[in-house]
């Protein structure tokens, strides 16, 4: 029998990624490219433009990989949102082109809902209380009737952008295999001096702009090494995640924390929440690297489950959603283990 | 006897020189390091029982605080009887449901208008007595503020609440408060208050609007 495939389009941010994978979950590719800005953030325009560059290179590599025709893809699925406009466009284009030339359905993702879908499968984690920290993003959500309900996220900036803009203010250069974070990680780990900074938790959500500010001001004033102020930087922000995340495992009674998103990578991170999640009995799950940034996998098997239950759109409607909630999709396929 | 065990402390109910009473006590937390917990563990104990009192003077009623025992983390105080606002919000018809939320809402009028910002106003916050008074209780993260940014996100948090626990209602229900909470306000500065909230969900990375 022949297999069914999705190709998915991840490029909401810095990376474009496209993953190919069978309705059953197997990942035949996951190719990614990332834009490294010469200086400074993310610039939309700069990444929309290396986007545009490499798509076709990274769609061929993709199919080489996986072995397997352009004709034999059953569904194409591209990042539909949150995220920069530009780059999501590039993205989307790509993905109506394929759609319209395959004379196959298209379906839009929701980036936020594809971490979550593919950390889950990777991890085999069934209901989890998710915990999603990447530099455009910081959320804590849970399944609850029909959806996942956003029960804390960041009131400002994201945890990520909060450590990038630490290390760029602290002269850091990212490498392409090493990020910022990575860095401030590597810092952190040789820091000895706890360095007090304001700790920002407002009933679920959680704010880091001040944080942000206050490390940044102290750092200039030299009176404490780069070390101790990752070091506490880290801490401060973690302790922070790992309480809103708690309250939400606390209240949910969930029987799973499934950790992914860039900063999920970070093992200080990793080991708070596996501290915290024993304590309430609940298994902890780190989506592997590959599949915890962005990547074009998660789109691809989130593709796969949206295709499932009719969810594709026509290519006339098939506009971006910058800013498209992850609260406001209904996720017909999931079920939890109480229902 | 152990009656919920939150994130962040354990409630107990215990007898205490003669009275029914809440021992409430702030868990270590191991994730944390013992700095930064002490830290933020002795500042919640200290900060709870004086922001229960600062309530009451704004004629919000707040359970009675017997005793504080700062190196233990711990808060005694008064059993509040009565049911969670949450346990009991899907009991009632549509007009209870609103006219509740209307007196929810000028108790969170009346801690803003003397400068108190609650912090985690969530429906398992508020107890009906049987009496028909709410009382507010667990003030662990809430501060003193006259700021107009701070009463938007304790709204925020209203409403969140509303929407993550009781989404079938949640819209009625925060109408309802909005209600109560422009009576106790005023119209303008509830308003005031409303457009900053709007503002600050704006703010969150991902609002479809913007």
């Amino acid at each position: 029998m022949r297999e069914d495939y999705c190709l998915g389009i991840e490029s909401s941010a810095d990376d474009f990624g496209v993953g190919i994978i069978s309705f059953n979950g197997e990942v035949l590719a996951n190719v990614n490219d990332v834009y490294i800005p010469e200086r400074g953030g993310i610039h939309p325009r700069e990444a929309s433009r290396h986007h545009a560059m490499i798509a076709s290179k990274v769609i061929s590599e993709a199919f080489r990989r996986a072995g397997i025709k352009p004709k034999e893809i059953e569904v194409v699925a591209f990042s539909q949102g949150p995220g920069l406009g530009p780059c999501l466009r590039v993205g989307a284009t790509v993905a109506r082109a394929l759609s319209s030339y395959l004379n196959k359905p298209l379906v839009g993702v929701n980036h936020c809902l594809a971490h979550i879908e593919i950390g889950k499968m990777v991890s085999k984690a069934i209901d989890p209380v998710t915990l999603y920290v990447s530099g455009g993003n910081t959320i804590v959500a849970a399944f609850e009737a029909k959806r996942y309900r956003v029960f804390g996220e960041t009131l400002d900036i994201a945890i990520g952008n909060c450590l990038d803009v630490f290390a760029r203010e602290a002269g850091l250069k990212p490498l392409s295999n090493k990020p910022l974070g990575a860095m401030v990680e590597e810092l952190a780990s040789r820091g000895k001096v706890f360095v007090r900074l304001p700790y920002t938790v407002k009933g679920m959500d959680m704010s880091f702009s001040g944080l942000l500010t206050a490390a940044v001001n102290i750092m200039r004033e030299g009176k404490y090494s780069l070390e101790d102020l990752c070091f506490s930087l880290q801490e401060v922000a973690f302790s922070m995640l790992t309480e809103v995340t708690e309250r939400a495992l606390a209240h949910t009674e969930k029987p799973e924390v499934l950790l992914t998103g860039g900063v999920a990578a970070n093992k200080r991170l990793q080991t708070m929440l596996k501290i915290m999640s024993d304590e309430h009995g609940a298994r902890f799950c780190v989506v592997p690297r590959e599949y915890a940034t962005d990547n074009g996998a998660m789109i691809a098997w989130t593709g796969v489950l949206c295709y499932k239950f009719g969810m594709t759109i026509p290519i006339e409607r098939s506009f971006v959603k910058m800013r498209w909630r992850l609260d406001e999709v209904e996720v017909p396929w999931v079920r939890t283990q109480n229902m | 006897m152990l009656i919920k065990k939150g994130a962040e402390a354990s409630i107990y109910l215990e007898e205490w020189c003669g009275r029914k009473v809440v021992f409430k006590r702030r868990h270590p937390k191991k994730h944390r390091m013992p700095e930064l917990d002490r830290e933020i563990q002795i500042q919640r104990t200290k900060h709870e029982p004086q922001m229960i009192h600062r309530a009451k003077e704004a004629g919000v009623p707040t359970p009675i605080i017997y005793t504080v025992d700062l190196e233990e983390a711990s808060i005694i105080m008064e059993f509040v009887e009565g049911k969670q606002i949450k346990q009991i919000l899907a009991e009632l018809s549509s007009e209870e449901r609103i006219s509740l939320c209307y007196q929810i809402g000028k108790i969170i009028g009346r801690l803003h208008k003397n400068g108190i910002i609650h912090g985690d106003l969530t429906t398992s916050n508020m107890i009906l007595t049987p009496y028909g008074n709410i009382v507010l209780i667990d003030f662990g993260l809430s501060e003193q503020s006259m700021e107009v940014e701070a009463r938007g996100v304790d709204l925020h948090l209203m409403k969140r609440a509303l929407s993550s626990t009781h989404y079938e209602y949640a819209d009625e229900c925060f109408n309802a408060i909005i209600k109560g909470y422009g009576e106790i306000m005023g119209v303008e500065a509830a308003k005031a208050v409303l457009n900053k909230m709007i503002e600050i969900e704006k703010r969150g990375r991902y609002v479809s609007e913007r």
